[in-house]
C-alpha cells in the first residue's frame, strides 16, 4: 500500500521493543536526559522511574540497547495544606533533566506545588573495616579496641540511589503546570496558571517572579498560562503560552518583569466555525522550541502548529491531528475529554514532529515530505519486534478492513504524554499506566 | 455568531452540564483547578449567550406578529374586491380586539378553541379555517418562526358557534423571509397572508405584480360565523374566495412598505439592544462564576 510505503520514509519501520508495565499507576510524564541514555517516566503516585539503556554488546547486536529500569524512587508524597484545606495531589506533573556534568544525574520533578531537585548516582563500593561499629553496623565498645586500622573501599553490587538534593516550595499558589531548565544551567522557570517563577538551581528560599498576568480583579480573568519553555541556546529567551491559542515570547533583559512581551504569535479566529467550545479547543496545551531554535510547535485540542519566530501573526505549517472530532465536541465535553492535554514533541533533526490522539493512537508528520501517519500503542496489535502497521480512522463513507470508525474509539485509551530520543529515532509514548518505546528497525 | 448547529445539543442543556462541572470542581482532590473552570466558564458565557437570544428573538417574534397582524388588516383595507368599508371597519374592529387579547408575550406553545380560528376566517381571512387553500397551499418555509396567541377571553366567541372542534390546537407561523403568516391546525398548514418583504427596499411597480395577500377559504364555515354578530354583516359577501390578489394601487403599497420597514428596523435595533444586554450579561456572569472559583 502506498501509504505504508510513505509511512517508512519516515519512521523506517519502527517496530516494538519491549513493553514495560509501570505498576498500576497511571504514568503522567516522560523525558529523555539530554543524551538519550536515560528515560524518566513520572506517575500519578508520585513515583519516578528511570529506564537506563543497555550498552550494545558484540555478543547480541540484535538487543541493541534496550532500557532497563535502572531506579525507582518516590519523588512526591500527598500534602495537605491547612491553611486553604486543600489536598496537594502527589501527581508528577513533569520531569526535566539537567545536562550531565559528572558522574550523578540530575533531574528536577514538580507536582502541583513543589519542585524538587533529584541526585541519581551509583554506587559500586563500600567501605568495610571502620573502627567504632562492626559490619552490621552496631556500635562497638570502645573499651573493646585495642587497634586501629583504615577502612577499605571493596566493591558491591551496583546500587542506585536518589537523593532529594533541593526542593523549591512555597512559590506557588496556583497549580504549575511546567518546568524549563535554562541553558546557562544555572537557573529554570517554574510556571503556574498565572505566574512564571525563575530559581537559581542553588537556591531555595528565594525565586524571582518574571511573569505575572493575574489581573487586579479575578473577576476580570480571561486567560491563563498554560506552559513554559526556556530557549535551547538563547539564556535570555523564554515562551510561554495561554489558553487563549497565543504564545508570547520574552526577553529577560528587557525588564525585571516580562509582562511586556517580545513577540505575540497569535493566529486570528475564523468566525466562521465559531462554536460553543471555541475558547476549549483553541487552548493551547503544550508549547516546545525546536532543538535549533529556530522554531516553535504548539498543540491545541484539534491541531499541530509549527511558528517561525520571525513570524508573529499566522503559523507556519499546522496539522490536523484528528479532526473527526471537531463534529464530536459536545460530547467530548461531556466525558471531559475535551479538556485533555496532549503533549507534542520534535525528533532530533526537526524534521518530524509527533502528538498523540485518542485509542492510544499516536501521529507524526515529516515536516518535509508532508506525509503523516497513524500508529498505534497497544499490546494486542503488535507484537515484540514487530513492525507497527499503520492505522486510519474512517471518517465517513464505506469503512475499508482495517479502517476503525470514528465512533468506535476507545477515549479512555489516550496519549497524551511522548518523547523522542534525542539523537536517535527512538520514541517513548506513555499509554494511561504503560510505556512503550519504539525503536527504528536495524537493517 | 456562535453556530450552534454542530452542537447536539441545546444551549439549556449545555449550560446545566457545566454548571453541574463547577459544582464537582470543588470537591475534587488538588483543589480547583483555575485553567478547567476558566473553560468550562466560556461555554457557560456561550449557552447563556444563545439562550438568551433563542428567549429574546421568541420575545421579538411574538411582537413583531402584532405587526403584521396590524399590516394584514390593512392590506384587507386595500383589497379591490370591496366591499363595505363599514364592514371592514367593524371586522377589523373585532380582528384586533381578538388579535388584541390573543398575542401576549409567551414562550410556550398554546392551545386556543376552533371558534377563534373561523372568527378570524370570517373577519379578516387572515387565520382561515380548517379547509386547506383555495391556491394548494404551500409548503412551509424551512427558517419560520413560531408564534403563538393565548386567547385570553374565546370564550365569548366560542359560545356563538357550533364549532366542530372545542379544542383545536393551533399555532400561527410567521416566516420573517417571506412574510407569510400561516397557521398550523390539527397538522394542517393554512397561509394566512404573505407579503414579499424583500420587495420593500425595491421599486413599487416590481412588488406590486409580486405581492400577493392570498386568503383561506372557508366555505364550510360560512354557515358558523353566519351567527356571529360582529360578521353577521359580511356574511353576504363570504360565498365567494378570495384570490391572489395583485395591487396595483402603489401609494398603498408604499404604505405598506413604510410600515414593513418601520417594523423591521424596529426589530434590529431591539436585536442590538439585546446584544448589548446580553454582551454586557455575559461578562457578569463569567464574573460571577470566577468569583466563585477564585473564593475556593
Amino acid at each position: 500500500m502506498e501509504e505504508e510505503s510513505d509511512t517508512r520514509k519516515i519512521n523506517n519501520s519502527f517496530l516494538r521493543d519491549h513493553n514495560y508495565a509501570t505498576e498500576a499507576d497511571i504514568i503522567s510524564t516522560v523525558e529523555f536526559n539530554s543524551s538519550g541514555e536515560l528515560l524518566a517516566t513520572g506517575d500519578k503516585g508520585g513515583r519516578v522511574v528511570v529506564f537506563q539503556r543497555e550498552q550494545e554488546s558484540k555478543s547480541q547486536p540484535q538487543r541493541r540497547g534496550e532500557y532497563n529500569v535502572y531506579s525507582t524512587f518516590q519523588s512526591h508524597e500527598p500534602e495537605f495544606d491547612y491553611l486553604k484545606s486543600l489536598e496537594i495531589e502527589e501527581k508528577i506533573n513533569k520531569i526535566k533533566w539537567l545536562p550531565q556534568q559528572n558522574a550523578a544525574y540530575f533531574l528536577l520533578s514538580t507536582n502541583d506545588k513543589t519542585v524538587k531537585l533529584w541526585k541519581i548516582s551509583e554506587r559500586d563500593k563500600r567501605p568495610e573495616g571502620y573502627n567504632l561499629k562492626d559490619e552490621d553496623g552496631r556500635i562497638r565498645d570502645p573499651s573493646t579496641i585495642t587497634s586501629l586500622r583504615v577502612p577499605v573501599l571493596q566493591p558491591m553490587d551496583l546500587m542506585v540511589e536518589a537523593t532529594a538534593r533541593r526542593v523549591f516550595s512555597n512559590a506557588h499558589t496556583y497549580h504549575i503546570n511546567s518546568i524549563s531548565v535554562n541553558s546557562d544551567l544555572q537557573t529554570f522557570i517554574s510556571t503556574d496558571d498565572l505566574r512564571v517563577n525563575l530559581w537559581n538551581l542553588e537556591i531555595t528560599d528565594r525565586s524571582f517572579n518574571i511573569v505575572d498576568i493575574k489581573p487586579a480583579n479575578m473577576e476580570d480573568l480571561t486567560e491563563v498560562i498554560t506552559s513554559a519553555e526556556f530557549h535551547p541556546q538563547q539564556c535570555h529567551t523564554f515562551a510561554y503560552s495561554s489558553s487563549k491559542g497565543s504564545i508570547r515570547l520574552c526577553d529577560m533583559r528587557q525588564a525585571a518583569l516580562c509582562d511586556r512581551h517580545c513577540k505575540y504569535f497569535e493566529e486570528p479566529e475564523d468566525p466562521s466555525t465559531r462554536s460553543f467550545f471555541s475558547e476549549i479547543i483553541s487552548s493551547i496545551s503544550d508549547v516546545k522550541f525546536s532543538h535549533n531554535g529556530r522554531y516553535l510547535m504548539t498543540r491545541d485540542y484539534l491541531t499541530v502548529k509549527v511558528w517561525d519566530l520571525q513570524m508573529e501573526n499566522r503559523p507556519l505549517e499546522t496539522y490536523q491531528v484528528h479532526d473527526y472530532l471537531r463534529g464530536k465536541l459536545c460530547s467530548l465535553y461531556e466525558n471531559d475529554c475535551i479538556f485533555d492535554k496532549f503533549e507534542c514533541v520534535w525528533n532530533g533533526s526537526d524534521s518530524v514532529i509527533m502528538t498523540g490522539s485518542y485509542n492510544n493512537f499516536f501521529r507524526m508528520f515529516d515536516r518535509n515530505t508532508k506525509r503523516d501517519v497513524t500508529l498505534e500503542a497497544s499490546r494486542e496489535n503488535s507484537k515484540p519486534r514487530a513492525i507497527l502497521k499503520p492505522r486510519k480512522v474512517c471518517v465517513g463513507g464505506k469503512r475499508r478492513k482495517d479502517e476503525i470508525s470514528v465512533d468506535s474509539l476507545d477515549f479512555s485509551k489516550k496519549i497524551l504524554h511522548t518523547t523522542w530520543h534525542p539523537h536517535e529515532n527512538i520514541i517513548a509514548v506513555a499509554a494511561t499506566n504503560n510505556l512503550y518505546i519504539f525503536q527504528d528497525k536495524v537493517n | 455568531m456562535i453556530n450552534t448547529m454542530e452542537c447536539a445539543m441545546d444551549a439549556q442543556n449545555l449550560i446545566s452540564i457545566s454548571l453541574m462541572k463547577i459544582h464537582n470542581s470543588r470537591t475534587q482532590r488538588g483543589g480547583i483547578k483555575l485553567h478547567k473552570n476558566l473553560l468550562v466558564s466560556y461555554v457557560l458565557r456561550n449557552a447563556r449567550q444563545v439562550y438568551i437570544k433563542e428567549k429574546y428573538a421568541e420575545i421579538y417574534r411574538m411582537q413583531q406578529y402584532e405587526e403584521v397582524m396590524t399590516v394584514c388588516n390593512e392590506i384587507q383595507e386595500l383589497n379591490p374586491l370591496d366591499l363595505d368599508a363599514d364592514d371592514r371597519g367593524e371586522e377589523e374592529h373585532e380582528r384586533a380586539s381578538c388579535c388584541g387579547e390573543g398575542t401576549s408575550v409567551c414562550g410556550s406553545a398554546c392551545q386556543r378553541s376552533a371558534a377563534q380560528p373561523a372568527a378570524h376566517c370570517r373577519t379578516a381571512s387572515v387565520l382561515p379555517g380548517c379547509s386547506p387553500l383555495e391556491d394548494g397551499g404551500k409548503e412551509p418555509e424551512p427558517s419560520y418562526y413560531r408564534s403563538c396567541c393565548m386567547e385570553t377571553s374565546p370564550v365569548s366567541h366560542c359560545d356563538q358557534f357550533p364549532t366542530n372542534s372545542t379544542h383545536c390546537n393551533k399555532t400561527t407561523v410567521l416566516d420573517l423571509d417571506t412574510h407569510i403568516v400561516t397557521t398550523v391546525e390539527n397538522g394542517y398548514l393554512h397561509q394566512d397572508c404573505c407579503c414579499d418583504a424583500s420587495q420593500c427596499g425595491q421599486s413599487a411597480q416590481s412588488p406590486a405584480k409580486k405581492r400577493k395577500v392570498e386568503f383561506g377559504c372557508c366555505m364550510s364555515d360560512a354557515e358558523e360565523v353566519s351567527d356571529f354578530t360582529a360578521v353577521r354583516k359580511r356574511a353576504k359577501r363570504e360565498d365567494c374566495t378570495y384570490s391572489n390578489l395583485d395591487y396595483t394601487d402603489t401609494s398603498n403599497i408604499s404604505n405598506l412598505i413604510s410600515i414593513f420597514g418601520s417594523g423591521f428596523s424596529g426589530l434590529l435595533s431591539r436585536q442590538a439592544d439585546l446584544e448589548h444586554i446580553c454582551s454586557k450579561q455575559a461578562p457578569a456572569s463569567l464574573r460571577a462564576w470566577t468569583r466563585a472559583i477564585v473564593a475556593f
